[in-house]
């Protein structure tokens, strides 16, 4: 009984190579059954995965950060750098996402930083429409980015060194100070609107802008494109 | 007894978590605490200087954890402050050589013993930054207040909230109140208003703290500097003290109001 019970969780865990590495494709089990059976795995060959840098396809499983974190140890003390986790479900991306690890393999450009993203640089999830958005209920610290094929809320700010990359608008009911990309995948009739509008650098669509020296109080803005440029106006009712 | 842990950590190098270290722990043993400090920079190593201690280590971090010295031998007791001990890092292996859970299990084993564990993480957020904030039941970040090193606890407290630790406090170290007063360096409120989180410690610039590393005597051993003051008030706030805010800006009427019509 107990061979069968064995090969069922070798095979649970797929290994590739991929350009960044080597990238595992864990199966459709319980999250314990799944990660022992990668533990063992890594045991049987501890020469082979010894300073690999390593992907995880977790599938539609949802962990939260302890889960990933405990993962992430466990691996580092086998000497395996974990450094993206890919995942199908919100939860799973927002906890790897806040741990500073990688969501998407194979971006168009490592360094998005100077180039402009194209449309379809990350897929769309399915069901997506114009009506979804992902609510954000907490300030955005350096170091976390935030993508998402629809809109983007955020009640909190947005810290220098954080990123947002949506496909629809972006609202921040609080003051915006880091990276935001809305319409990124060249959806030109969307919004940025903030409380405090001061972006390190502003996208919408294929355009950039970084905010003008601003002194006095800060209030509301939101940016759309017109005539072809970012526009910043008073955020107002009506 | 059961020790507290407390790590301090930064991000950003050079803000100043050694010397933190040090003084906290100085502070909190001249109260009569029992008080061990964990290098936590293993490759790096500099409290046992910074304390100066480095001539009497023999065993350190590493050999307790592969086992070669039982965790007592490791531990370096102070000479001037008998309930003071370190135990060092090893300055010829890498961050490597510890995990996170070894951490955890050094950590337990010391809080039957002591009252206050203080680990000195090194600058970053890798490996040894993990290690150090593993077993922590509260975290500290030290920043300067200029923007770099802001930046840098920003990403620090970001990660620490991803992993679900308690809300770390906040030491503002090298605060120089002229240079904040002529506007040329951030304010305490400037820091807090981006990372708004517990503000524990606001220590002022002070040339005597670099006199004091050198020499291995931290300035919150004796000392009437600003600086130590600061040190020893956070040991105080540690041990759940209220105690204000030294007065560092003694900013006259005419300071406040220009300070007010400044903010707009």
């Amino acid at each position: 009984m107990i061979q069968p019970k064995r090969m069922a969780e070798s095979s649970l865990v797929q290994i590739k190579g991929i350009r960044d590495g080597l990238l595992v494709s864990l199966g459709e089990a319980g999250w314990p059954v799944a990660q022992r059976a990668l533990l063992e795995r890594i045991e049987a060959q501890p020469d082979f995965f010894k300073g690999a840098r390593l992907s995880l396809d977790v599938g539609a499983q949802a962990l939260k950060s302890p889960e990933l974190t405990a993962l992430r140890d466990q691996l580092s003390e086998r000497g395996i750098t974990l450094w993206a986790v890919v995942s199908t479900s919100p939860i799973t991306e927002n906890a790897a996402q806040l741990l500073g690890l990688a969501t998407r393999l194979f971006k168009p450009t490592p360094q998005h930083e100077h180039t402009r993203p194209t449309a379809g640089s990350f897929p769309v999830a399915k069901g997506i429409d114009d009506e979804t958005a992902l609510w954000v209920n907490k300030t955005l610290r350096s170091g976390t980015r935030i993508e998402f094929a629809g809109h983007v809320v955020v009640l909190g700010d947005v810290n220098p060194g954080a990123e947002i990359i949506a496909g629809g608008s972006v609202i921040v009911w609080g003051r915006l100070r880091g990276f935001v990309h809305a319409g990124a995948q060249g959806k030109k009739d969307v919004v940025v609107c903030a409380l405090d509008l001061s972006p390190t650098q502003l996208r919408v669509a294929d355009e950039i802008a970084v905010a003008p020296r601003r002194s006095g109080k800060p209030q509301p803005e939101v940016v759309r494109l017109k005539d072809g440029r970012l526009q910043a106006e008073p955020w107002t009712s009506g | 007894m059961t020790g507290t842990v407390i790590t301090v950590t930064s991000g950003k190098g050079g803000v100043g978590k050694t010397t933190a270290v040090a003084n906290i722990a100085v502070a909190l043993a001249s109260d009569g605490k029992k008080v061990v400090c964990i290098d936590g920079d293993i490759g790096l190593r500099n409290l046992d200087v910074i304390m100066g201690l480095e001539n009497r280590i023999v065993y350190d971090i590493v050999d307790i954890v592969e086992g070669r010295c039982r965790t007592r031998q490791a531990m370096i007791r102070d000479k001037r402050l008998p309930e003071l001990f370190l135990i060092p890092a090893a300055q010829t292996r890498d961050k490597n050589a510890v995990s996170p859970s070894d951490m955890v299990r050094l950590c337990d084993e010391l809080r039957a013993e002591v009252d206050w564990i203080l680990i000195d993480s090194p600058a970053g957020i890798e490996r040894g930054f993990r290690n150090s904030v593993a077993p922590a039941d509260k975290v500290l970040i030290v920043t300067n207040p200029e923007m770099s090193a802001v930046r840098d606890a920003d990403r620090v407290i970001g990660l620490l909230e991803a992993e679900e630790k308690p809300a770390p406090s906040l030491i503002i170290n090298r605060l120089n109140p002229n240079m904040v007063r002529r506007g040329d360096m951030l304010s305490v409120d400037d820091v807090y208003d981006l990372l708004r989180i517990d503000v524990i410690g606001i220590v002022p610039e002070d040339e005597n703290v670099i006199v004091a590393s050198n020499r291995g005597t931290p300035l919150a051993m004796d000392g009437k500097s600003k600086a130590g003051q600061a040190f020893r008030n956070i040991a105080r706030r540690l041990n759940g003290e209220q105690v204000p805010f030294i007065d560092l800006e003694s900013s006259s009427l005419w300071d406040r109001l220009t300070k007010l019509a400044g903010r707009k």
